[in-house]
């Protein structure tokens, strides 16, 4: 299979306008991925199950990942003019990231046997803006997990055939595996509570130290 | 002919029903609980504290560092530190825990606590048979409970138990021979310097 | 587009049997919940299925009703701590559910597994695969009405693999013994020779289990021509596992990622024809005579050795930030984890991909046109476990 950066050269060429970047991955296991932007990615997605060299017509895996807008200080060494004389400062800046969900998708060729790549698309934030293309027209195997991303995450899909809840209720409201995520009142006692479940437990009633003894 | 192999597989069926009667290898329930199957050596249930000698105050291994607590992934044990010490195995005063108690109704039986236990002061029970009328306070176990002697661990694991009974000893040789004064030197040597015990 | 919160698609009230006109106002349809306390959908799964007299129209499938957010408790958990959650994914086959979970972290942190580790997560794989395919093929017959016989011989063999996962990890199902980089413990004296006498005898008991039920008349009747899966459809929908090489193709991921040590043995990997039920039923029985195969090269070439890297920590696993996605051929397809690393002790994002889930998006594509009792037929030949499906 050619390098990531050879197949983003050739993306490049045959989906005119798509952006695609590279993200770096720093572990070990060496899997970096393709980030598509949204408007680019179904035709992108068309291309790469249906390139000769790359046959990617296999789907493996769609997840959904939740990136809070997260304020970091990060420290940088700038050259500044101080007293005259050009030297460098660590200045500290504030760096923002964050503030979107994420879809992933992980793709294998079985006619070819090779893989993975991994695709990524970003919306543009996490609270009205949440649309993302589908792409269960182009891999079936994505309509399920799409749903399930749809229902844990808040991710709504464009052009899925049924975007519905999958694994929650059609009722329920909000959507569990976003960080902010806050759980509905309803405890029940427990024996032994602890960190979290304690300071739930202490809403209720006064828990007193277990064992009755 | 149409339905050869279904007599085929009634002959099969056949075969060993009849063969039930006979051999142990086609008959393989047991009358429990007048009958018991015998448990291989390493199986597990339930955690318990492990005490050495007859006290299961004095001689309990458990020094309520609380890492079991921390690392039992559903939470189910509950520690409160002493806040005195008593002496462990090798003299060192160490703090015990006042309260020890796990949620067996929540516990399942990973033995993770096992695992991350630096005393070897937790184990494996075996003992499943543990229904009780009361859903909540039957299944939550305290220390007393908890707490059994090195004997019931030899019994029920032993060569688990011989292992630790080994490194346990062996530490309290090096604990020991720390704690034995520095030999005289002979005259002629200027005399070294007092080591810290 | 129908709003992604409308119940306009068929099939969301449960319980209610509906008449449904079909446009052009001819005749009558029947909408029929097979609801989740069910004796034949394999625990509680639900499916919505409309019909037309007998034939199947449409098929909803429903489920959630085990959904234990596990994803989101591995996210407060720590990575040791997440691995006797695994067991209890695919409950029947916890082995391969630890070995794929700590491969992933393996990936994630870049440990190392020494060789008789290896050896020994091969063999306790293979048996989890024969005790699983063992125990699919007694369910489906059960479901095909044969009243539990063949279920029960199957179950024999299994006991016996249980008794030697009990002997070497302390439980028969949920064992919780493969650790990052290794395995927990070794095995104890004598279980190597108890395996061998297990895996020897178990060829007989394939014979025996094949003479009961491969030629026989009914399930022939029952199976062939039943739940045709295409090819195409199948590689398109991502299924994956037995039911991908029943319908003929060639991709096992022993074979395309050759994880752990299985290039070392030699093993062939059946193909069905046709992509019917009778053909996933018989993938499983040959795939059981090649598991045998790879057992005996491994419990003959096990080396001695230590079964920890020895530079792995037990406690306190906290990899670098970064990613990592690793799969291994569990018995029902492919079982893949998705770790995202911040650095901290618990991971960031855990995602498992569960084989069950993913097969059963060509459930309704496979039962259109056939009666009720295939229905559920198919359903078994899919070998759900809801535990993955709804994690």
């Amino acid at each position: 299979m050619d390098t990531l950066e050879q197949i983003v050269a050739r993306a490049r060429a045959a989906v005119p306008g798509a952006q695609v970047t590279i993200l770096p991955n720093e572990s070990p296991s060496g899997q970096h991925s393709l980030l598509v932007d949204a408007a680019h990615a179904l035709a992108l997605a068309r291309w790469l199950r249906d390139d000769p060299d790359l046959r990617l017509d296999y789907c493996s895996n769609v997840t959904g990942v939740d990136w809070p807008e997260v304020e970091r200080v990060e420290k940088v060494r700038v050259k500044k003019v101080v007293d005259g004389a050009e030297t460098e400062v660590e200045e500290t800046r504030k760096v923002r990231s964050g503030g979107y969900l994420e879809a992933v998708y992980h793709l294998y060729s079985m006619h070819k046997r090779h893989g993975p790549v991994v695709l990524r698309m970003r919306t543009e934030n996490r609270a009205d803006r949440v649309q993302l293309p589908s792409l269960t027209p182009v891999w079936r195997s994505a309509e399920f997990q799409e749903r399930e991303i749809y229902d844990l995450f808040g991710i709504v899909f464009e052009g899925h055939p049924d975007l519905r809840r999958i694994l929650m209720w059609d009722e329920f409201k909000d959507h569990p595996m976003r960080k902010d995520y806050v759980e509905p009142d309803d405890y029940e006692w427990e024996p032994t509570p602890h960190d979290a479940v304690l300071a739930k437990a202490r809403k209720h009633f006064t828990p007193t130290t277990s064992s009755g003894a | 002919m149409l339905g050869e192999a279904i007599l085929k597989g009634l002959a099969v069926t056949a075969k060993n029903f009849a063969l039930s009667y006979v051999s142990r290898a086609r008959l393989v329930t047991i009358q429990y609980p007048e009958e018991r199957q015998p448990l291989p050596e390493a199986t597990r249930q339930f955690p318990f504290l492990v005490y050495d000698g007859d006290d299961p105050h004095a001689g309990l291994r458990c020094v309520a560092c609380q890492i079991c607590e921390k690392e039992c992934p559903p939470q189910c044990i509950y520690i409160v530190k002493s806040k005195d010490k008593k002496p462990d195995h090798t003299g060192k005063p160490q703090f015990y825990p006042a309260i020890f108690d796990i949620d067996l109704s929540v516990c399942m039986s990973c033995q993770i606590c096992v695992e991350v236990c630096p005393f070897d002061a937790i184990k494996m029970d075996t003992e499943f048979e543990l229904s009780t009328t009361d859903r909540f306070h039957g299944l939550l176990v305290h220390k007393e409970q908890l707490a059994k002697s090195n004997a019931y661990y030899h019994k029920i694991h032993p060569t688990e138990a011989a292992a630790v009974d080994a490194r346990l000893a062996a530490e309290r040789a090096r604990a020991d021979a720390k704690a034995k004064p520095a030999p005289p030197t002979p005259p002629q040597k200027p005399a070294p310097a007092p080591t810290p015990a | 587009m129908t709003s992604p919160t409308s119940t306009a698609a068929l099939g969301q009230r449960s319980g209610v049997v509906e008449r449904v006109s079909k446009p052009g106002g001819e005749g009558e349809w029947l909408e029929v919940s097979m609801g989740p306390q069910h004796p034949s959908t394999h625990g509680v799964f639900r499916m919505d299925v409309v019909l037309d007299g007998e034939r199947v129209v449409r098929l909803k499938p429903v489920f959630g009703y085990l959904h234990r957010n596990h994803e989101k408790i591995a996210e407060g958990t720590t990575y040791l701590g997440s691995m006797p959650y695994t067991d209890r994914l695919d409950y029947f086959c916890s082995m391969t559910n630890n070995w794929a979970y700590a491969l992933a972290v393996e990936k994630l942190a870049g440990l190392h597994v020494p060789e008789r580790a290896e050896y020994l997560r091969v063999i306790l794989a293979e048996l989890t695969r024969l005790q699983n395919h063992a125990s699919l093929c007694g369910f489906l017959l059960q479901d095909m009405g044969a009243m539990g016989t063949p279920l029960m011989y199957a179950f024999r063999e299994r006991e016996k693999i249980l008794d030697l996962f009990e002997a070497i990890s302390g439980a028969r199902m949920m064992c919780n013994f493969m650790r990052f980089g290794g395995c927990r413990c070794d095995a104890p004296p004598g279980w190597l020779d108890a395996a061998r006498r297990v895996v020897d005898g178990f060829p007989a008991f394939l014979d025996e289990f094949e003479a009961l039920l491969s030629e026989n008349e009914i399930i022939m009747a029952r199976t062939q021509g039943v739940g045709v899966l295409p090819r195409e459809l199948a590689i398109n929908a991502g299924v994956t596992g037995p039911m991908l090489r029943a319908s003929g193709v060639n991709y096992d991921i022993r074979k395309v990622d050759r994880y752990g040590i299985y290039d070392r043995f030699e093993f062939k990997i059946p193909l069905g024809e046709h992509g019917d039920t009778y053909d996933r039923y018989m993938i499983r029985i040959l795939e059981m005579r090649e598991s045998v195969k790879i057992l005996q090269q491994a419990l003959r070439d096990i080396p001695p050795g230590p079964v920890m890297d020895p530079k792995a920590k037990l406690r306190g696993l906290r990899p670098k930030p970064g990613e990592a996605y690793a799969r291994i051929e569990a018995p029902k397809g492919e079982l893949g984890f998705y770790l995202i690393s911040d650095g901290g002790p618990n991971p960031y994002r855990y995602r498992v991909r569960p084989p069950s889930f993913i097969n059963l998006t060509v459930l309704e594509d496979m039962c259109r046109g056939h009666t009720v009792a295939d229905v559920v037929v198919i359903l078994g030949s899919v070998d759900i476990v809801l535990g993955e499906v709804d994690r």
